[in-house]
Protein backbone atom coordinates (compact mmCIF):
# COMPACT_ATOMS: atom_id res chain seq x y z
CA UNK A 1 0.00 0.00 0.00
CA UNK A 2 3.00 2.36 0.98
CA UNK A 3 6.26 1.55 -0.46
CA UNK A 4 9.11 4.24 0.02
CA UNK A 5 12.38 4.34 -2.20
CA UNK A 6 15.87 5.85 -1.07
CA UNK A 7 13.85 8.67 0.55
CA UNK A 8 15.94 12.01 1.37
CA UNK A 9 14.59 15.39 3.29
CA UNK A 10 16.83 17.93 4.63
CA UNK A 11 16.44 20.86 6.25
CA UNK A 12 18.33 23.97 4.49
CA UNK A 13 21.43 22.19 4.24
CA UNK A 14 21.10 19.67 7.29
CA UNK A 15 20.14 15.92 5.83
CA UNK A 16 17.54 14.76 8.89
CA UNK A 17 16.18 11.49 6.27
CA UNK A 18 19.59 10.10 4.97
CA UNK A 19 17.58 7.73 2.00
CA UNK A 20 15.52 5.02 3.70
CA UNK A 21 13.21 1.96 2.79
CA UNK A 22 10.37 1.31 3.89
CA UNK A 23 7.17 -0.54 2.96
CA UNK A 24 3.54 -0.96 4.34
CA UNK A 25 1.12 -3.39 3.29
CA UNK A 26 -2.40 -3.37 3.66
CA UNK A 27 -4.02 -3.55 6.60
CA UNK A 28 -0.49 -4.18 8.28
CA UNK A 29 0.40 -2.28 11.45
CA UNK A 30 3.83 -1.00 11.39
CA UNK A 31 5.83 0.75 14.04
CA UNK A 32 8.97 3.32 13.48
CA UNK A 33 10.45 3.50 16.30
CA UNK A 34 13.94 5.83 17.12
CA UNK A 35 15.71 7.90 19.53
CA UNK A 36 14.93 11.90 19.83
CA UNK A 37 15.89 13.40 16.21
CA UNK A 38 16.68 10.40 14.52
CA UNK A 39 13.99 11.50 11.77
CA UNK A 40 10.85 10.11 12.45
CA UNK A 41 8.30 13.30 12.41
CA UNK A 42 10.27 14.19 9.31
CA UNK A 43 9.66 10.36 7.61
CA UNK A 44 6.36 11.41 8.43
CA UNK A 45 5.68 14.67 7.31
CA UNK A 46 7.50 13.76 3.97
CA UNK A 47 4.79 10.64 3.68
CA UNK A 48 1.79 12.91 4.56
CA UNK A 49 3.24 15.79 2.26
CA UNK A 50 4.02 18.48 4.47
CA UNK A 51 7.81 18.15 3.73
CA UNK A 52 9.29 17.79 -0.40
CA UNK A 53 11.90 15.11 -0.41
CA UNK A 54 14.83 15.80 -1.43
CA UNK A 55 15.50 12.57 -3.11
CA UNK A 56 13.82 9.40 -3.74
CA UNK A 57 10.34 8.10 -4.09
CA UNK A 58 6.71 7.49 -2.41
CA UNK A 59 4.20 5.16 -4.05
CA UNK A 60 0.97 4.95 -2.16
CA UNK A 61 -1.56 2.68 -3.68
CA UNK A 62 0.68 1.87 -6.49
CA UNK A 63 0.40 5.53 -7.93
CA UNK A 64 3.71 8.17 -7.02
CA UNK A 65 2.47 10.69 -4.60
CA UNK A 66 6.27 11.79 -4.41
CA UNK A 67 5.90 15.67 -3.45
CA UNK A 68 2.15 15.86 -3.67
CA UNK A 69 0.98 18.45 -1.28
CA UNK A 70 -0.94 17.44 1.92
CA UNK A 71 -4.51 18.64 1.16
CA UNK A 72 -4.53 16.31 -2.31
CA UNK A 73 -3.15 12.89 -0.19
CA UNK A 74 -5.65 13.69 2.55
CA UNK A 75 -8.51 13.42 -0.67
CA UNK A 76 -6.72 9.38 -1.39
CA UNK A 77 -7.27 8.58 1.85
CA UNK A 78 -3.59 9.22 3.45
CA UNK A 79 -4.25 11.01 6.55
CA UNK A 80 -1.34 12.09 9.73
CA UNK A 81 -2.10 12.54 13.27
CA UNK A 82 0.69 14.84 13.70
CA UNK A 83 3.20 15.54 16.56
CA UNK A 84 1.54 17.58 18.95
CA UNK A 85 -2.05 16.97 18.37
CA UNK A 86 -2.39 20.34 16.24
CA UNK A 87 -5.85 20.41 17.50
CA UNK A 88 -7.65 23.64 16.26
CA UNK A 89 -7.31 25.55 19.77
CA UNK A 90 -10.13 28.06 19.13
CA UNK A 91 -12.02 26.28 17.04
CA UNK A 92 -14.74 23.96 19.09
CA UNK A 93 -14.53 19.72 19.24
CA UNK A 94 -17.47 19.48 16.74
CA UNK A 95 -15.71 22.29 14.07
CA UNK A 96 -12.27 20.21 14.83
CA UNK A 97 -13.89 17.04 13.63
CA UNK A 98 -15.84 18.97 10.60
CA UNK A 99 -12.46 20.23 9.83
CA UNK A 100 -11.17 17.00 9.66
CA UNK A 101 -14.18 15.97 7.11
CA UNK A 102 -13.44 18.96 4.80
CA UNK A 103 -11.82 16.99 2.08
CA UNK A 104 -15.32 14.53 2.00
CA UNK A 105 -18.42 15.61 0.20
CA UNK A 106 -20.86 13.09 1.00
CA UNK A 107 -22.60 14.68 3.53
CA UNK A 108 -24.77 11.34 4.72
CA UNK A 109 -21.99 9.05 5.44
CA UNK A 110 -20.45 12.07 7.37
CA UNK A 111 -23.30 12.34 9.70
CA UNK A 112 -22.59 8.15 10.42
CA UNK A 113 -18.73 8.86 10.89
CA UNK A 114 -19.87 11.79 13.59
CA UNK A 115 -21.89 9.08 15.35
CA UNK A 116 -18.67 6.42 15.17
CA UNK A 117 -16.10 9.35 16.37
CA UNK A 118 -18.36 10.01 19.20
CA UNK A 119 -19.33 6.17 19.94
CA UNK A 120 -15.30 5.85 20.25
CA UNK A 121 -14.39 8.74 22.31
CA UNK A 122 -17.98 9.46 24.12
CA UNK A 123 -15.64 12.56 25.88
CA UNK A 124 -15.81 14.47 22.82
CA UNK A 125 -19.05 13.97 22.53
CA UNK A 126 -19.76 15.65 25.66
CA UNK A 127 -17.26 18.26 24.92
CA UNK A 128 -18.35 19.04 21.41
CA UNK A 129 -19.02 22.65 22.26
CA UNK A 130 -15.96 23.27 24.00
CA UNK A 131 -13.18 25.13 22.48
CA UNK A 132 -10.49 22.46 21.37
CA UNK A 133 -8.29 24.46 23.33
CA UNK A 134 -9.59 23.41 26.66
CA UNK A 135 -9.42 19.88 26.35
CA UNK A 136 -7.04 17.83 28.60
CA UNK A 137 -3.96 16.53 26.86
CA UNK A 138 -5.46 13.21 26.61
CA UNK A 139 -8.77 14.59 25.23
CA UNK A 140 -7.12 16.85 22.57
CA UNK A 141 -4.94 13.45 21.55
CA UNK A 142 -8.52 11.97 20.91
CA UNK A 143 -9.55 15.10 18.93
CA UNK A 144 -6.99 14.84 16.57
CA UNK A 145 -7.28 10.33 16.35
CA UNK A 146 -11.31 11.16 15.83
CA UNK A 147 -10.48 14.60 13.57
CA UNK A 148 -8.04 12.34 10.93
CA UNK A 149 -10.99 9.42 10.85
CA UNK A 150 -13.63 12.08 10.08
CA UNK A 151 -11.34 11.98 6.02
CA UNK A 152 -12.06 7.90 6.33
CA UNK A 153 -8.59 7.05 5.69
CA UNK A 154 -7.12 3.93 4.26
CA UNK A 155 -3.68 4.51 5.63
CA UNK A 156 -2.70 6.82 8.86
CA UNK A 157 -0.09 7.85 9.97
CA UNK A 158 0.18 8.48 13.72
CA UNK A 159 2.89 10.58 15.36
CA UNK A 160 3.95 10.06 18.81
CA UNK A 161 -0.15 9.90 19.88
CA UNK A 162 0.79 8.83 23.46
CA UNK A 163 3.43 11.42 24.21
CA UNK A 164 2.68 13.17 27.45
CA UNK A 165 0.14 11.43 28.33
CA UNK A 166 -0.88 9.59 31.63
CA UNK A 167 -0.38 5.90 31.89
CA UNK A 168 -3.87 5.02 31.58
CA UNK A 169 -4.55 7.51 29.21
CA UNK A 170 -1.64 5.80 27.01
CA UNK A 171 -3.39 2.57 27.88
CA UNK A 172 -6.34 3.81 26.00
CA UNK A 173 -4.89 5.73 22.94
CA UNK A 174 -3.53 1.99 22.35
CA UNK A 175 -6.44 0.44 22.35
CA UNK A 176 -8.27 2.65 20.60
CA UNK A 177 -5.29 2.01 17.87
CA UNK A 178 -5.83 -1.29 18.14
CA UNK A 179 -9.61 -1.07 17.61
CA UNK A 180 -8.89 1.45 14.73
CA UNK A 181 -6.66 -1.43 12.76
CA UNK A 182 -9.51 -3.62 13.19
CA UNK A 183 -11.66 -1.83 11.09
CA UNK A 184 -9.31 -2.10 8.19
CA UNK A 185 -7.56 1.09 8.70
CA UNK A 186 -3.81 0.44 7.73
CA UNK A 187 -1.43 1.86 10.43
CA UNK A 188 2.16 3.12 10.39
CA UNK A 189 2.89 4.35 13.81
CA UNK A 190 5.78 6.57 15.05
CA UNK A 191 6.62 6.18 19.17
CA UNK A 192 8.93 6.88 21.38
CA UNK A 193 7.12 3.73 23.41
CA UNK A 194 8.67 1.27 21.70
CA UNK A 195 7.85 -1.77 23.98
CA UNK A 196 4.35 -0.78 23.59
CA UNK A 197 4.38 -0.13 20.18
CA UNK A 198 6.18 -3.46 19.03
CA UNK A 199 3.71 -5.29 21.16
CA UNK A 200 0.70 -3.83 19.42
CA UNK A 201 2.33 -3.87 15.76
CA UNK A 202 2.85 -6.65 13.17
CA UNK A 203 6.73 -4.94 11.93
CA UNK A 204 8.80 -2.60 13.35
CA UNK A 205 11.56 -0.11 11.67
CA UNK A 206 14.21 1.24 13.95
CA UNK A 207 15.57 5.07 12.83
CA UNK A 208 18.59 6.02 13.77
CA UNK A 209 20.05 9.55 12.76
CA UNK A 210 18.54 9.47 9.78
CA UNK A 211 18.41 6.06 8.60
CA UNK A 212 17.03 2.58 9.21
CA UNK A 213 19.04 0.69 11.35
CA UNK A 214 16.62 -2.50 11.69
CA UNK A 215 13.43 -3.79 10.14
CA UNK A 216 12.11 -6.87 11.20
CA UNK A 217 8.69 -8.12 12.91
CA UNK A 218 7.70 -6.80 15.79
CA UNK A 219 8.57 -10.20 17.70
CA UNK A 220 11.87 -10.03 16.27
CA UNK A 221 12.60 -6.96 17.55
CA UNK A 222 11.21 -7.70 20.87
CA UNK A 223 13.78 -10.10 21.45
CA UNK A 224 16.73 -8.10 19.69
CA UNK A 225 19.07 -7.40 22.30
CA UNK A 226 20.30 -4.17 20.79
CA UNK A 227 16.91 -2.94 20.50
CA UNK A 228 16.35 -4.48 24.20
CA UNK A 229 19.32 -1.93 25.10
CA UNK A 230 18.69 0.91 23.73
CA UNK A 231 14.92 1.16 23.57
CA UNK A 232 13.30 -1.06 26.12
CA UNK A 233 15.34 0.10 28.67
CA UNK A 234 17.09 -2.98 29.23
CA UNK B 1 -28.63 72.13 17.44
CA UNK B 2 -26.26 69.71 19.42
CA UNK B 3 -23.25 69.79 18.38
CA UNK B 4 -21.99 66.24 20.78
CA UNK B 5 -24.67 64.46 19.10
CA UNK B 6 -24.25 65.33 15.73
CA UNK B 7 -20.40 64.38 15.77
CA UNK B 8 -21.73 61.44 16.78
CA UNK B 9 -23.54 60.95 14.23
CA UNK B 10 -20.74 61.31 11.76
CA UNK B 11 -18.53 59.79 13.95
CA UNK B 12 -20.78 56.17 13.56
CA UNK B 13 -20.79 57.24 9.37
CA UNK B 14 -16.79 57.02 9.01
CA UNK B 15 -16.33 54.45 11.87
CA UNK B 16 -18.81 52.18 9.67
CA UNK B 17 -16.36 53.02 6.82
CA UNK B 18 -12.94 52.38 8.90
CA UNK B 19 -14.75 49.28 10.14
CA UNK B 20 -14.78 47.97 6.49
CA UNK B 21 -11.40 48.72 5.92
CA UNK B 22 -9.67 47.67 8.90
CA UNK B 23 -11.47 43.83 8.35
CA UNK B 24 -9.43 43.68 4.82
CA UNK B 25 -6.11 44.47 7.39
CA UNK B 26 -7.44 42.51 9.88
CA UNK B 27 -8.04 39.24 7.78
CA UNK B 28 -5.08 39.30 5.75
CA UNK B 29 -2.89 39.68 9.40
CA UNK B 30 -5.01 36.87 10.86
CA UNK B 31 -4.18 34.43 7.93
CA UNK B 32 -0.42 35.68 6.92
CA UNK B 33 0.88 37.63 9.99
CA UNK B 34 1.56 40.63 7.60
CA UNK B 35 0.19 43.99 7.07
CA UNK B 36 -0.65 44.49 3.87
CA UNK B 37 0.27 48.00 3.33
CA UNK B 38 -1.82 48.48 -0.07
CA UNK B 39 -4.73 47.93 0.96
CA UNK B 40 -5.45 51.39 1.39
CA UNK B 41 -4.72 51.68 -2.37
CA UNK B 42 -7.51 48.80 -3.15
CA UNK B 43 -10.08 51.15 -1.75
CA UNK B 44 -8.44 54.13 -3.46
CA UNK B 45 -8.75 52.46 -7.12
CA UNK B 46 -12.38 50.42 -5.82
CA UNK B 47 -13.17 54.62 -5.54
CA UNK B 48 -11.45 55.33 -8.95
CA UNK B 49 -13.39 52.39 -10.91
CA UNK B 50 -16.64 53.46 -9.35
CA UNK B 51 -16.23 56.99 -10.36
CA UNK B 52 -14.98 56.87 -13.70
CA UNK B 53 -17.83 54.22 -14.94
CA UNK B 54 -20.48 56.64 -12.74
CA UNK B 55 -19.45 59.29 -14.92
CA UNK B 56 -19.38 57.31 -18.28
CA UNK B 57 -23.16 56.67 -17.43
CA UNK B 58 -24.11 59.78 -16.34
CA UNK B 59 -22.36 61.20 -19.58
CA UNK B 60 -24.08 58.77 -21.72
CA UNK B 61 -27.49 60.43 -21.13
CA UNK B 62 -29.18 57.27 -20.06
CA UNK B 63 -32.04 58.85 -17.65
CA UNK B 64 -30.79 55.89 -14.63
CA UNK B 65 -32.00 57.13 -11.14
CA UNK B 66 -28.91 57.76 -9.42
CA UNK B 67 -29.30 55.13 -6.96
CA UNK B 68 -28.89 52.71 -10.01
CA UNK B 69 -26.03 54.61 -11.35
CA UNK B 70 -24.13 54.23 -7.82
CA UNK B 71 -24.77 50.55 -7.81
CA UNK B 72 -23.60 50.14 -11.27
CA UNK B 73 -20.10 51.85 -10.32
CA UNK B 74 -19.96 49.95 -7.43
CA UNK B 75 -20.55 46.36 -9.27
CA UNK B 76 -18.01 47.06 -11.78
CA UNK B 77 -15.64 48.35 -8.67
CA UNK B 78 -15.93 45.23 -6.66
CA UNK B 79 -14.87 42.60 -8.92
CA UNK B 80 -12.08 44.90 -10.04
CA UNK B 81 -11.13 45.14 -6.42
CA UNK B 82 -10.97 41.49 -5.86
CA UNK B 83 -9.05 40.75 -8.93
CA UNK B 84 -6.72 43.23 -7.62
CA UNK B 85 -6.29 42.13 -4.36
CA UNK B 86 -5.95 38.19 -5.68
CA UNK B 87 -3.02 39.74 -8.05
CA UNK B 88 -1.17 41.66 -5.19
CA UNK B 89 -0.76 38.53 -3.12
CA UNK B 90 0.05 36.09 -5.76
CA UNK B 91 2.87 38.73 -7.50
CA UNK B 92 3.63 40.66 -4.18
CA UNK B 93 3.51 38.39 -1.40
CA UNK B 94 3.25 34.57 -2.07
CA UNK B 95 6.92 34.43 -3.69
CA UNK B 96 8.10 36.07 -0.02
CA UNK B 97 6.13 33.47 2.19
CA UNK B 98 9.03 31.62 3.29
CA UNK B 99 11.17 35.03 3.35
CA UNK B 100 11.65 37.11 6.54
CA UNK B 101 9.09 39.57 7.51
CA UNK B 102 10.35 42.45 6.79
CA UNK B 103 11.11 41.74 3.11
CA UNK B 104 7.61 40.94 2.94
CA UNK B 105 6.67 44.78 4.97
CA UNK B 106 9.27 46.59 2.37
CA UNK B 107 7.19 44.92 -0.22
CA UNK B 108 3.95 45.83 0.63
CA UNK B 109 5.35 49.49 1.10
CA UNK B 110 6.67 48.97 -2.45
CA UNK B 111 3.17 47.54 -3.38
CA UNK B 112 1.49 50.57 -2.16
CA UNK B 113 3.78 53.16 -3.85
CA UNK B 114 3.55 51.29 -7.39
CA UNK B 115 -0.68 51.38 -7.06
CA UNK B 116 -0.79 55.17 -6.43
CA UNK B 117 1.80 55.83 -9.07
CA UNK B 118 -0.63 53.52 -11.79
CA UNK B 119 -3.57 55.42 -10.02
CA UNK B 120 -2.08 58.86 -11.15
CA UNK B 121 -1.02 57.63 -14.47
CA UNK B 122 -4.54 56.41 -14.93
CA UNK B 123 -6.66 59.03 -13.28
CA UNK B 124 -4.51 62.17 -12.84
CA UNK B 125 -2.97 64.47 -9.79
CA UNK B 126 -5.82 66.31 -9.33
CA UNK B 127 -9.03 65.41 -7.41
CA UNK B 128 -12.21 64.49 -9.14
CA UNK B 129 -15.69 65.62 -7.47
CA UNK B 130 -17.98 62.84 -6.88
CA UNK B 131 -21.39 63.51 -7.95
CA UNK B 132 -24.21 62.91 -4.93
CA UNK B 133 -26.43 60.31 -6.11
CA UNK B 134 -28.23 59.40 -3.61
CA UNK B 135 -30.74 61.73 -1.82
CA UNK B 136 -28.82 64.08 0.98
CA UNK B 137 -32.16 65.21 2.45
CA UNK B 138 -31.12 65.95 6.10
CA UNK B 139 -33.60 64.64 8.59
CA UNK B 140 -33.78 65.83 11.53
CA UNK B 141 -33.06 63.42 14.42
CA UNK B 142 -33.05 64.47 18.31
CA UNK B 143 -31.24 67.37 17.06
CA UNK B 144 -28.94 66.25 14.98
CA UNK B 145 -29.31 65.67 11.40
CA UNK B 146 -28.66 62.57 9.38
CA UNK B 147 -28.58 62.34 5.38
CA UNK B 148 -29.61 59.41 3.28
CA UNK B 149 -26.50 58.82 2.16
CA UNK B 150 -25.08 58.62 5.90
CA UNK B 151 -28.00 55.94 6.92
CA UNK B 152 -27.42 54.52 3.94
CA UNK B 153 -23.74 54.08 4.39
CA UNK B 154 -23.85 52.68 8.08
CA UNK B 155 -26.96 50.27 7.02
CA UNK B 156 -24.97 48.75 4.12
CA UNK B 157 -21.35 48.44 5.99
CA UNK B 158 -23.71 46.74 9.06
CA UNK B 159 -25.30 44.17 6.18
CA UNK B 160 -22.35 43.62 4.86
CA UNK B 161 -20.16 43.11 8.21
CA UNK B 162 -23.06 40.61 9.55
CA UNK B 163 -22.67 38.71 6.42
CA UNK B 164 -18.63 38.34 6.68
CA UNK B 165 -19.49 37.00 10.40
CA UNK B 166 -21.84 34.65 8.79
CA UNK B 167 -19.42 33.75 6.68
CA UNK B 168 -16.48 33.26 8.56
CA UNK B 169 -18.66 31.56 11.92
CA UNK B 170 -20.92 29.30 10.04
CA UNK B 171 -19.66 28.59 6.51
CA UNK B 172 -17.09 25.95 5.65
CA UNK B 173 -14.95 28.25 3.59
CA UNK B 174 -15.21 30.41 6.64
CA UNK B 175 -14.00 27.26 8.94
CA UNK B 176 -10.63 26.59 6.79
CA UNK B 177 -10.18 30.55 7.13
CA UNK B 178 -10.05 30.14 10.75
CA UNK B 179 -8.49 26.79 11.08
CA UNK B 180 -5.24 28.13 8.35
CA UNK B 181 -5.07 31.08 10.57
CA UNK B 182 -4.40 29.04 13.38
CA UNK B 183 -2.56 26.36 12.04
CA UNK B 184 -1.79 26.13 8.29
CA UNK B 185 0.32 22.87 8.31
CA UNK B 186 -2.60 21.18 10.11
CA UNK B 187 -5.16 22.51 7.55
CA UNK B 188 -3.24 21.03 4.88
CA UNK B 189 -3.50 17.88 6.36
CA UNK B 190 -7.41 18.21 6.87
CA UNK B 191 -7.51 18.69 2.94
CA UNK B 192 -7.75 23.19 3.02
CA UNK B 193 -5.65 24.11 -0.35
CA UNK B 194 -4.38 26.89 2.32
CA UNK B 195 -3.01 28.88 -1.10
CA UNK B 196 -6.97 28.54 -2.28
CA UNK B 197 -7.87 30.07 1.43
CA UNK B 198 -5.31 32.94 1.69
CA UNK B 199 -6.38 33.94 -2.14
CA UNK B 200 -9.83 33.98 -1.06
CA UNK B 201 -9.29 36.18 2.10
CA UNK B 202 -7.41 38.54 -0.16
CA UNK B 203 -10.37 38.51 -2.64
CA UNK B 204 -12.68 39.11 0.17
CA UNK B 205 -11.20 41.75 1.95
CA UNK B 206 -10.55 44.20 -1.33
CA UNK B 207 -14.41 43.56 -1.92
CA UNK B 208 -15.09 45.30 1.24
CA UNK B 209 -12.51 47.83 0.58
CA UNK B 210 -14.48 48.90 -3.29
CA UNK B 211 -17.49 49.27 -1.38
CA UNK B 212 -15.97 51.66 1.50
CA UNK B 213 -13.76 53.44 -1.61
CA UNK B 214 -17.53 54.20 -2.93
CA UNK B 215 -18.78 55.06 0.27
CA UNK B 216 -15.97 57.67 1.83
CA UNK B 217 -15.29 59.11 -1.81
CA UNK B 218 -19.23 59.59 -1.93
CA UNK B 219 -19.58 61.04 1.31
CA UNK B 220 -16.72 63.57 0.88
CA UNK B 221 -17.52 64.12 -2.76
CA UNK B 222 -13.91 63.86 -3.88
CA UNK B 223 -11.41 61.04 -4.87
CA UNK B 224 -7.59 61.49 -5.41
CA UNK B 225 -5.05 59.04 -5.93
CA UNK B 226 -3.50 59.20 -2.87
CA UNK B 227 -6.91 59.12 -0.71
CA UNK B 228 -6.40 55.37 0.38
CA UNK B 229 -2.58 56.54 2.23
CA UNK B 230 -4.53 58.21 5.08
CA UNK B 231 -7.53 56.19 5.18
CA UNK B 232 -5.43 52.86 4.85
CA UNK B 233 -3.23 53.63 7.96
CA UNK B 234 -6.95 54.86 9.92
CA UNK B 235 -8.02 51.86 9.31
CA UNK B 236 -4.88 49.89 10.23
CA UNK B 237 -5.32 52.05 13.54
CA UNK B 238 -8.61 50.73 14.06
CA UNK B 239 -7.48 47.41 13.48
CA UNK B 240 -4.80 47.68 15.86
CA UNK B 241 -7.49 49.45 18.22
CA UNK B 242 -9.97 46.68 18.15
CA UNK B 243 -6.94 43.40 18.30
CA UNK B 244 -5.50 43.04 15.23
CA UNK B 245 -6.13 39.29 13.96
CA UNK B 246 -9.56 40.07 15.43
CA UNK B 247 -13.04 40.50 13.17
CA UNK B 248 -15.08 41.78 16.31
CA UNK B 249 -12.33 43.88 17.12
CA UNK B 250 -11.97 45.12 13.63
CA UNK B 251 -15.22 46.12 13.41
CA UNK B 252 -15.23 48.06 16.96
CA UNK B 253 -11.88 49.73 16.20
CA UNK B 254 -13.57 51.30 13.21
CA UNK B 255 -16.38 52.37 14.65
CA UNK B 256 -14.19 53.60 17.71
CA UNK B 257 -12.22 55.25 15.89
CA UNK B 258 -15.00 57.05 13.58
CA UNK B 259 -15.93 58.25 16.65
CA UNK B 260 -12.79 59.73 18.48
CA UNK B 261 -12.00 61.34 15.03
CA UNK B 262 -15.68 63.27 14.52
CA UNK B 263 -16.00 64.02 18.64
CA UNK B 264 -12.39 65.37 18.46
CA UNK B 265 -12.89 67.60 15.31
CA UNK B 266 -15.90 69.04 17.06
CA UNK B 267 -14.62 69.80 20.13
CA UNK B 268 -10.45 70.94 19.38
CA UNK B 269 -11.71 74.10 18.84
CA UNK B 270 -13.28 75.05 21.91
CA UNK B 271 -10.38 72.84 23.58
CA UNK B 272 -7.70 74.91 21.98
CA UNK B 273 -9.37 78.11 22.29
CA UNK B 274 -9.44 78.55 18.63
CA UNK B 275 -5.76 77.54 18.26
CA UNK B 276 -6.27 74.04 16.04
CA UNK B 277 -9.01 73.88 13.54
CA UNK B 278 -11.45 71.06 12.79
CA UNK B 279 -8.21 70.43 10.23
CA UNK B 280 -6.49 68.63 12.80
CA UNK B 281 -8.59 65.36 13.49
CA UNK B 282 -6.12 63.27 11.60
CA UNK B 283 -4.24 63.78 14.86
CA UNK B 284 -6.80 61.69 17.02
CA UNK B 285 -6.38 58.88 15.23
CA UNK B 286 -2.59 58.65 15.51
CA UNK B 287 -2.79 59.79 19.01
CA UNK B 288 -5.05 56.52 19.86
CA UNK B 289 -2.59 54.52 17.59
CA UNK B 290 0.39 55.39 20.01
CA UNK B 291 -2.07 54.95 23.40
CA UNK B 292 -2.99 51.94 21.64
CA UNK B 293 0.49 50.55 21.33
CA UNK B 294 1.97 51.94 24.46
CA UNK B 295 -0.49 50.70 26.77
CA UNK B 296 -2.43 48.02 25.25
CA UNK B 297 -0.42 46.49 21.67
CA UNK B 298 -2.62 43.63 22.18
CA UNK B 299 -5.78 46.09 21.28
CA UNK B 300 -9.30 45.55 23.04
CA UNK B 301 -10.38 42.23 21.91
CA UNK B 302 -7.46 41.01 21.26
CA UNK B 303 -5.55 37.88 23.24
CA UNK B 304 -2.17 38.55 22.60
CA UNK B 305 0.11 39.81 20.02
CA UNK B 306 1.97 36.49 18.70
CA UNK B 307 4.81 36.82 16.72
CA UNK B 308 4.78 34.12 14.43
CA UNK B 309 8.40 33.31 13.55
N1 LIG C 1 12.24 22.53 11.05
C1 LIG C 1 13.47 22.03 11.20
N2 LIG C 1 14.55 22.71 10.79
C2 LIG C 1 15.78 22.21 10.92
N3 LIG C 1 16.06 21.02 11.44
C3 LIG C 1 15.04 20.28 11.88
C4 LIG C 1 13.69 20.74 11.79
N4 LIG C 1 12.88 19.78 12.30
C5 LIG C 1 13.68 18.79 12.69
N5 LIG C 1 14.98 19.07 12.44
C6 LIG C 1 16.13 18.21 12.72
O1 LIG C 1 15.96 17.03 11.97
C7 LIG C 1 16.35 15.90 12.73
C8 LIG C 1 15.19 14.91 12.79
O2 LIG C 1 14.12 15.49 13.49
P1 LIG C 1 12.74 14.77 13.69
O3 LIG C 1 11.81 15.74 14.31
O4 LIG C 1 12.33 14.15 12.42
O5 LIG C 1 13.11 13.65 14.73
P2 LIG C 1 12.16 12.63 15.52
O6 LIG C 1 12.71 11.31 15.27
O7 LIG C 1 10.76 12.86 15.19
O8 LIG C 1 12.46 13.06 17.01
P3 LIG C 1 11.47 13.10 18.29
O9 LIG C 1 11.45 11.73 18.84
O10 LIG C 1 12.14 14.06 19.21
O11 LIG C 1 10.14 13.58 17.83
C9 LIG C 1 16.76 16.43 14.08
O12 LIG C 1 18.16 16.51 14.11
C10 LIG C 1 16.15 17.79 14.16
O13 LIG C 1 16.96 18.64 14.94
MG1 LIG D 1 9.15 13.47 16.25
Amino acid sequence: MLEVKGLKVSYGGINAVKGIDLEVRAKEMVTLIGANGAGKTTTLKALAGLLKPAEGRVHYNGRDITGRPAFELVRQGLALVPEGRGVFARLTVKENLEMGAYSRGDRARIATDFDRVYALFPRLAERRRQMGGTLSGGEQQMLAIGRALMSRPNLLLLDEPSMGLAPLMVRRIFETVRAIAAEGVTLLLVEQNAKAALETCHRGYVMESGLIALADTAPELLNNPRVRQAYLGE
Amino acid sequence: MDIFLQQLVNGVVLGAIYALVALGYTMVYGILGLINFAHGEVVMIGAMVALTVIQLLLASGVPLPGPVVAAIGLAAAIPTCMLLGFAIERVAYRPLREAPRLAALITAIGMSIVLQNVAMIIWGRRYHSVPSLLPVTPHQFAGATITDLQIFIVLLAALIMAGLLYLVHRTRLGRAMRATSQNPEVAGLMGVNINTVISMTFIIGSALAAVAGLMVSAYYGVAHYVMGFMLGLKAFTAAVLGGIGNLGGAMLGGLLLGVIESLGAGYIGTLTGGFLGSHYQDVFAFTVLILVLVFRPSGLLGERVTERS
